[in-house]
């Protein structure tokens, strides 16, 4: 009994990550699976969606900082020394006197020692290279399997755009237009300085979307829907 | 740095917003916070998202600009207690809209509560996220916003709204 309610109280703490879509896959099973038969923490987890949505509404409306905080970073970052190139330590110079002081007898019995401590490295490699290329395959062929796998999934929303900003066009505006149109930034910046933006719809509301962001050419160089 | 910038800085100015409560110490701290993220970009280890890296110096340099104004932060009972004192749970419930009331409880937690709560619900960090950016044990995070939520149902409560948990 102390084992179940050990169980519940567990998935209980979970909610509030259930509900913001950020548990790894095992737990959210484990959490869909508890709300598929029990009524009670299926309320509470509506309780949890509940703060979610009024948590997200109330910093919305905090609004954004003024050109101030961009205008203050950017002064500071001018106002910064330039940054020296690495100091060298000259290490061959040091370790060509370190040798130089060993007599000749021990540098011949330290080489030797090297070299055969060499050998025996390369043997030791050799032979955990051939014991492990299958497994690496398969390690590899899942990775790649994963990786086409997620990029499926973030493009399958439909709400993605490719965009680049007009050369003139300063971050101040950048983050006005970002703004103004709700795009978020996803990724960037790809070959030919294009960026990935996600707008707030798809289908044909999207098409238009961009179309009235095309037309603000002192900001957008190029822009076009990104399936 | 500029699209870093583009990309992060309301985000993290808005959890700066939430912690020291004052816009105008909120766009000073977020320069800070690039500020150093341009010195220290080298230390940028990729372990984390940059986001979570962002916010963990957010963090770090909004608790200091409190420490420096004690007096000024205000805590849970203070803004629980801005209200009409007429006001009966009753008449509150008519005067106001209930996803008001919950917002208005929000912003009555204390930082510690606040900020855990925008981390999970806002910021979308998972458990081992808000672990790293808080330097709390994954353990205590769980327990941190179980407490959180536990506070705001008393705030609710006092409010009129009755939720049956916890």
């Amino acid at each position: 009994m102390n084992t179940i309610n050990k169980e519940r109280d567990d998935l209980e703490t979970l909610l509030p990550w259930h509900a913001a879509g950020t548990l790894n896959r095992r737990d959210a099973e484990r959490v869909e699976k508890a709300l598929a038969n029990d009524r009670e923490l299926l309320r509470r987890f509506n309780l949890a969606r509940e703060e979610l949505n009024e948590t997200i509404h109330l910093n919305e409306t905090l609004g954004a900082p003024s050109a101030r905080a961009m205008e203050k970073l950017f002064a500071a970052i001018d106002a910064e020394p330039a940054r020296k190139p690495k100091v060298s330590f000259d290490l061959a110079g040091r370790l060509a006197g370190f040798i130089a002081s060993f007599s000749p007898r021990t540098l011949a019995l330290a080489a030797a020692a090297g070299a055969l401590a060499i050998v025996l490295q390369a043997g030791v490699i050799t032979t955990g290279l051939i014991r492990h290329e299958a497994g690496t395959e398969v390690a590899s062929r899942q990775d790649t399997a994963a990786r086409t796998e997620m990029a499926s999934a973030d493009v399958s929303d439909g709400t993605l755009a490719a965009i680049r900003f007009a050369p003139k066009a300063d971050v101040g505006q950048i983050t006005a237009f970002l703004l103004a149109n709700k795009a978020s930034m996803i990724d960037g910046p790809l070959t030919g300085g294009i960026y990935t933006i996600r707008l707030p719809e798809s289908g044909k509301a999207k098409e238009d979307h961009i179309k009235q962001m095309q037309a603000q050419s002192a900001i957008v160089d190029f822009i076009a829907t990104k399936q | 740095m500029q699209v870093l910038f583009a990309r992060h800085h309301v985000r993290v100015y808005r959890f700066v917003l939430r912690l020291v409560r004052d816009e105008s110490t909120a766009e000073d701290l977020i320069s800070e916070v690039f500020l150093d993220v341009w010195r220290q970009a080298g230390r940028f280890e990729g372990r984390s998202a940059v986001s979570t890296w962002l916010l963990a110096i957010a963090r770090f340099k909004a608790l200091s600009a409190l420490r420096r104004r004690p007096d000024e932060e205000l805590d849970e009972e203070a803004v629980a207690g801005i209200e009409d004192p007429s006001d009966t749970p009753e008449t509150a419930l008519e005067k106001k809209d209930k996803s008001a009331i919950i917002r208005k409880c929000l912003t009555g937690l204390s930082a510690e509560h606040r900020e855990i709560i925008d981390l999970v619900y806002y910021h979308e960090k998972s458990v081992e996220e808000v672990a790293l950016i808080v330097g709390i044990p994954e353990n205590t995070v769980k327990t941190r916003m179980f407490y959180a939520r536990k506070r705001l149902a008393e705030l609710l409560k006092a409010e009129g709204i009755e939720r049956g948990w916890p």
